[in-house]
């Protein structure tokens, strides 16, 4: 490809596009869609007015150390349509999302904090089964929910129920996972069939709706976690891939680590319900959105020791090594596909939308 | 253009004096009009585009046009792999250049 | 997926490559003309396993990006409007138009719906009935029976409350446009098979045969993409021209008359403009007279929108052949995914977005294969 030479007419650092504001002076649904929107709002908007070290590593949840121990703190705000949905719902996203975030931090989640946002109207019998699963779901994760808050907004003014929860959990001494840590030759693991919980969500929303049989994958990780650790507390770093699914984790993974990923599309596990919704509205599963799955990087010489580890564990019974990080292409996730050729697999600029060409 | 995926069609019904059928992409059901396939039956195939069944899949053709691609190699594998072949006669511009530095293609 | 899955194997499709390889003698440019094709060649790194001889560019047919300015301009304003449902495929809602796109308007407060089919969004009308929904019918010969449909829905249960903002595009007028343009480049096309299931093979004869070109239609999966390659380098090689069906699963020579019928009482042709392109005479289809009441250009009035597109943009010359993107002053400056000037930097397989991504990675492994210094 000669024409590669010609190529440094154009500067590369200037690709990243660092103005992003400046296009949309009102918030759009992408800002909240965990890809580059969302990334840029963080940095452009609250990174620059909160200040703070522990802020800038930008992780799933903070490592902070109070009185000499160290611990994880985490918060995240749940807004889902329909509140209830194939395996799980609001209330269990709401347990298990923070959880997850303290856990990728390697933290047994202990307390979380619930505050209930409740639009006027909603009837009580839905807030009831919300705060139950939210209970149950508290229990399984072997966690306690020790504080709360409720407010109500007009109706019209929310979408029913919102709720946001902050956990804390201690960080085992000896532990340190972040991306920073990740060096080429890592070996990239995924615990299992992912795209689950998007299509899920997605087979049961208005204007989309189709027949799967699929439930979402909405789990707490903190288990398989402390199963990774008891193997080697030399994880590299782990990630959930939520929003934006596992291609959005990956990329977050490069950029902070600095370090290049390469994946084998052909071992990412896709289970065929997914790969199928996807195809027929044009979605890419490595963009959709899971809440019960984890994307580890791990030190070559205990990847096999890990993998045995997690698939003895149920949660991670179907996974699967998918790729390494490279010192090549610092920052980019490449995909080697199933013919033998490549793609980028960019970090997705907002939500996902199906396409019809 | 043009996402459309083949589907089976489990069910036909009337309504509202349209022509819906329930079509099951592999596990994914979805309601699709089928108004302009009149003659479709249950049990057979069609193209799907946004709601629309537009074109009867001829699953014969398709099992013909996949043996077609299976016999392709066939013959060169009889007389010797054209790679193979061109690579003894001197290593041609395509063969996995990819992992070749490009100054020593050049 | 059966039918989806078989046309994937790479086993099959290192005999089709094979194949190819062991064909080609010298360089050929032929042109996909579908987005949807160009979406494959690229998810899958097609491209790069094809023999260097065979140079694919990436055509018009990505109703999304060609759908132009103006028209876009228009959806904002309509949907912009109290009291309006605006429905639309998902994909056009990140289609900037003069400043702004369809996402930015939800922002402000516009009632912007993204459906899975324009069935929906007659449904959304029928549970609506004091509020106005538009749907913004856009695509190819494809899409148009599926908006034609709804329409004719929309008259015969009297749902006076839905319109259709329309911009249809045609495939046989675009491949004109391309071979009557000075420096065309292309010597071979793969016709879009989808649009070749609604509207038949009828129209391309007379193409492959005043313009010299061979003219395969094919199908979207990897190995319908390198059939209808390998068969038309075949025909490049033996110096033929002809119209050829590599993808006779889905396509029959007279297409659905069903489906023609019902485009033929629905719409009238018209001349369009295309993004980037300009305007292609007898090109799109807008509503006819008879359903003159659900056009929602009429309805609300934005007939007088007239937008002119950038002038530094030169997408024009890019899905031509003639420009490579990187060669365009904007690219990666002005021009960028987020901030795109024309279509071809609109959608991730328009050939500038593609560029841009790809090159990126160029740029960063060239230097350490390329350094004899290190």
């Amino acid at each position: 490809m000669p024409e590669t030479t010609q190529l440094t007419a154009v500067d590369p650092t200037a690709w990243t596009c660092p103005v992003a504001l400046r296009d949309h002076p009102r918030v759009v649904m992408g800002h909240g869609g965990g890809g580059a929107l969302s990334a840029e709002l963080v940095q452009h908007v609250f990174a620059p007015a909160f200040g703070g070290e522990t802020l800038s590593q930008l992780g799933d949840s903070a490592a902070v150390s109070l009185g000499g121990v160290r611990m994880a703190f985490s918060t995240d705000s749940y807004v889902v349509r329909p509140l209830f949905f194939p395996g799980g719902s609001i209330g269990d996203l709401a347990v298990n999302g923070t959880v997850n975030d303290l856990a990728m931090s390697g933290a047994r989640a202990a307390y979380l904090s619930c505050g209930f946002i409740l639009e006027e109207g909603v009837e009580m019998s839905v807030v009831a089964r919300v705060a139950e699963t939210l209970g149950a779901a508290a229990r399984r994760a072997g966690v306690e929910v020790v504080t709360g808050d409720t407010k109500v907004v007009e109706s019209g003014h929310g979408d029913g129920v919102f709720i946001n929860t902050a956990g804390i959990g201690l960080i085992p001494s000896g532990v340190d996972i972040r991306p920073q840590r990740v060096v080429p030759g890592d070996v990239v693991i995924v615990s299992g069939d992912i795209g689950v919980h998007g299509v899920a969500i997605m087979s049961v929303r208005e204007g989309l709706e189709f027949g799967v049989e699929i439930e979402s994958d909405c789990a707490a990780l903190g288990g398989l976690v402390e199963a990774m650790l008891a193997v080697t507390q030399d994880l590299h770093v782990l990630r959930d891939p939520t929003r934006g699914g596992l291609g959005a984790a990956l990329n977050e993974i490069a950029v902070a680590s600095g370090a290049g990923v390469v994946i084998q599309e052909g071992d990412v596990p896709v289970p065929p319900a997914v790969a199928n919704a996807c195809a027929i509205l044009g979605l890419d599963p490595l963009y959709v959105a899971n809440e019960g799955k984890l994307v580890a990087f791990v030190p070559r010489e205990h990847a096999d020791a890990v993998l045995s580890a997690m698939r003895a564990h149920p949660l991670g019974a179907n996974a699967r090594v998918i790729g390494e990080a490279v010192a090549e292409h610092p920052g980019m996730v490449v995909a080697r596909t199933g013919l033998g050729g490549t793609r980028v697999v960019d970090l997705p600029i907002g939500e996902q939308l199906p396409r019809i060409c | 253009m043009c996402l459309a995926v083949p589907g089976r069609v489990t069910e036909i019904e009337d309504r509202d004096g349209t022509r819906m059928a329930t079509v099951d992409f592999g596990g994914v059901v979805k309601e699709v009009c089928l108004e302009y396939l009149p003659d479709l039956q249950v049990g057979e195939y069609a193209i799907v585009h946004v709601g629309f069944a537009l074109q009867k899949l001829d699953e014969e053709s398709a099992k013909q046009t996949l043996e077609l691609f299976a016999n392709l190699g066939l013959l060169q594998e009889e007389f010797g792999d054209p790679w193979e072949l061109a690579a003894e006669a001197g290593g041609p511009q395509w063969a996995d250049d990819k992992d070749v530095p490009q100054e020593a293609q050049q | 997926m059966k039918y989806l899955d078989e046309f994937q194997d790479p086993d099959l499709a290192r005999r089709l490559l094979d194949d190819i390889h062991s064909v080609v003698t010298r360089p050929w440019a032929l042109m996909e003309v579908c987005g949807g094709q160009t979406h494959t060649i690229i998810r899958h790194g097609i491209d790069q396993l094809l023999p260097d001889q065979v140079e694919l560019i990436h055509g018009p047919g990505c109703p999304v990006c060609v759908t132009p300015l103006e028209v876009i301009d228009k959806a904002l304003e309509i949907a912009s409007r109290p009291g309006v449902i605006f429905c639309s495929f998902g994909d056009m809602l990140r289609v900037p138009g003069t400043g702004r796109d369809l996402f930015q308007v939800r922002g402000e407060g516009g009632d912007v719906r993204v459906v899975y089919s324009p069935l929906d969004a007659l449904h959304i009308a029928q549970q609506n009935p004091d509020r106005e929904v538009v749907f913004f019918g856009i695509g190819f010969e494809t899409t148009a029976p599926p908006n034609a449909m709804t329409v004719y829905q929309a008259r015969k249960l009297g749902i006076k409350n839905f319109s259709l903002l329309v911009s249809h595009v045609r495939v046989p007028p675009a491949i004109k446009a391309i071979m009557e343009s000075p420096n065309c480049r292309v010597q071979g096309f793969l016709a879009a098979g989808h649009v070749c299931s609604v509207m038949g093979v009828g129209e391309y004869p007379e193409l492959a045969d005043r313009y010299r070109v061979p003219i395969v239609v094919t199908g979207f999966e990897p190995l319908d993409i390198l059939e209808g390659v390998r068969r038309t380098v075949l025909q490049l090689e033996r110096g033929e021209h002809t119209v050829d069906n590599a993808y006779p699963r889905a396509v029959r020579p007279e297409g659905n008359p069903a489906a023609q019928a019902m485009l033929a009482d629905v719409f009238e042709g018209t001349d369009r403009a295309w993004r980037g392109i300009g305007v292609i005479p007898d090109s799109g289809w807008r509503l006819s007279s008879r359903y003159r009441d659900f056009d929602a250009e009429h309805r609300f009035s934005v007939g007088d929108i007239d937008t002119r597109e950038p002038a530094e943009c030169r997408s024009g010359e890019v899905l031509q052949g003639l420009l490579k993107p990187n060669e365009c002053a904007a690219f990666g400056t002005t021009c960028t995914p987020r901030n795109p000037l024309g279509a071809t930097m609109v959608s991730s397989e328009g050939a500038c977005a593609a560029y841009y991504l790809y090159r990126r990675l160029d740029i960063t492994t060239a230097p350490l294969e390329a350094s004899p210094v290190a």
